[in-house]
């Protein structure tokens, strides 16, 4: 990992180890996470920091406590009303609960209401009209001028998947990516859409009043493949109080969305950081799928999960009491060398490249991790044929959050 | 050492010697068996490694005990039968000697 240029050096080993906090967006805007993680699990696997914006949290960092955690849902909870899944708390009375921040029963019936959108059969069907826009968009770039890959490629080519997701109409979707990162933004980051909790919920409401009305539309029509119908017809889903619909509406946006995308940026970032393996791709591009994984793994496009005790416990021989946050650190169990060998480098032919926290574990596991990979996987196919050659022009810009390791911005040559 | 068919969705039978102790999961991934995952590798965590009983085994193997972490992982499985059991959860014992599994059509 090399930290930007720009970036301001902070000697890590010098701050006090009770004082590291490494829930600071900074961090992660600036690209500098990387050695104060490596000293945590080194010196202080779990570790706890008393004192920051969020409130004093256990910090996770090591890859067989996250999953440790991750399988103990009966201890450690996503409830909304408990504070749910990132370390900074949603506003009391603006929570937006889904089923990602609940616990069973009411988690694995809502889950199961969209899981058979993201299953193997449909993927299959699926698979040719990704192909055909991911084509159409790639042969839509200019050669031999700098472009910005984010936009013209990873959002463009999200998008238009969350548009087919919910059969929202096709020529508005950038409106669906709008409310995106309006659902991820950090109001206190001076360039992002929202800059206060009320106007984010206000923003939200505008999304839940539009969704709501296609909602409605398809409750009155019969069953349809996409996610609104999906869930304008099923017992567990059809009648969500107005937060928890804004919620769900949220959270599948979101899901599908800002992950995939960074991880079609951040894929093209990593095979220019290490030009070899970018020549072992163009040797055999039968390496794609296991690229793809490396890929996710390496960029770990969600940075955190948040769980909350519901009963005193032991994790990596602390004593985690009743209340307390646990913070999941995927990025720093992505590169625990414990589980993962040579885990700073970026092998595209690793053996077992699936195995990494990225999509998260047990029952919250990403239900999308398959639709993402496949993706993935189309877009790099569909790259080696046409440009054997992308260059980066210059340093990403990066999103101020310590939840989506979100990139904005990236400027990209393809040769004439 | 206790022998094992694994048939891929499209029919191709693979038919491997496991060592006893193993699981069902580990001599798929072991032997390269394509169609069984096993992202989180044996951990009951991710649902990659699902396969089917074949009905006369089903005695013998058994059932997730309701209630179970996997009973709750295969729940998600988009593609779960009453027969489908998670194979990192089945541990090669003489017992299982000529069990035959079925992969699903793809692993979620
Ligand atoms: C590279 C892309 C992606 C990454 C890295 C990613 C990551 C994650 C992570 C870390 C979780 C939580 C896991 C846990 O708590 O253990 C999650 C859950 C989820 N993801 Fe993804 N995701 C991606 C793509 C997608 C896509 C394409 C979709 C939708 C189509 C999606 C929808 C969801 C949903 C609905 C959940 C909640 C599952 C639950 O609570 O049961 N994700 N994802
Ligand atoms: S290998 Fe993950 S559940 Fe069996």
């Amino acid at each position: 990992m090399t930290a930007p240029l720009d970036a301001p050096h902070v000697d890590v080993d010098s701050i006090p180890l009770d004082r590291m906090d490494v829930s600071d967006p900074k961090l992660y805007q600036d690209d500098v996470w990387w050695p104060y993680f490596a000293r945590l699990r080194r010196e202080a696997p779990v570790h706890y920091c008393r004192q920051s914006l969020y409130g004093p949290y256990w910090s996770l960092t090591k890859y067989k406590d996250i999953m440790q955690v991750e399988v103990n849902h009966q201890v450690y909870s996503s409830a909304s009303e408990l504070g749910g899944i990132a370390v900074e708390d949603q506003p009391k009375d603006m929570d937006r609960p889904s089923f990602i921040r609940m616990d069973p029963p009411k988690h694995d019936e809502q889950r199961m209401v969209v899981s058979p959108v993201v299953a193997p059969g449909n993927l299959a069907n699926m698979e040719g009209v990704i192909r055909e826009r991911t084509a159409r968009v790639l042969d839509g770039l200019p050669r031999g001028e700098t472009f910005d890959w984010v936009d013209r490629v990873s959002v463009e080519l999200t998008t238009m998947m969350l548009a087919t997701l919910f059969d929202y109409p096709f020529e508005d979707r950038r409106q669906l990516t709008y409310w995106s990162d309006v659902a991820i933004a950090n109001v206190r980051s001076p360039d992002a859409p929202v800059h206060s909790e009320e106007e984010k919920f206000a923003e939200l409401t505008k999304m839940t009043e539009a969704l709501g009305k296609l909602f409605n539309e398809r409750a009155q029509q019969p069953p349809k493949f996409d996610l609104l119908s999906m869930l304008a017809h099923s017992e567990a889903t059809r009648n969500m109080p107005f937060r928890e619909f804004m919620g769900t509406l949220s959270l599948l946006i979101v899901g599908g969305n800002d992950t995939t995308r960074n991880s079609m940026t951040g894929g093209l970032m990593a095979l220019n950081e290490h030009p070899s393996e970018y020549q072992k791709l163009r040797d055999d591009p039968s390496l794609i799928p296991s690229m793809v994984s490396e890929v996710i793994r390496y960029v770990t496009p969600v940075i955190h999960m948040r769980r909350t005790a519901t009963a005193d416990g032991e994790i990596g021989g602390k004593h985690v009491k009743k209340g307390d946050k646990v913070v999941m650190w995927y990025v720093s169990g992505n590169r625990d060398p414990d589980a993962i060998e040579d885990p700073d480098n970026f092998i595209i032919d690793r053996p077992r490249p699936r195995q990494h926290l990225s999509f998260g574990f047990g029952i919250h596991r990403c239900v999308g991790n398959r639709l993402a990979e496949l993706q993935l996987r189309i877009l790099w196919e569909e790259i080696m044929q046409r440009y054997p050659v992308i260059e980066v022009m210059g340093p990403a810009k990066r999103v101020y959050s310590n939840f989506i390791h979100g990139i904005r911005s990236l400027p990209v040559r393809i040769p004439a | 050492m206790p022998k094992i068919t694994y048939v891929e969705y499209g029919g191709r039978e693979h038919r491997v010697e496991v060592p006893l102790g193993l699981s069902v999961m580990r001599g798929a991934v072991d032997n390269n068996i394509p169609g069984i995952d096993a992202d989180c590798g044996g951990e009951c965590a991710c649902a990659t490694c699902h396969v089917y009983i074949d009905q006369e085994w089903l005695g013998v193997t058994g059932m997730p005990v309701p209630g179970s972490q996997e009973a709750s992982m295969l729940s998600f499985a988009a593609l779960a039968q009453p027969n489908s059991r998670l194979s990192c959860q089945l541990k090669v014992s003489e017992a299982l000697d000529g069990l035959v599994v079925r992969l699903p059509e793809g692993q979620h």
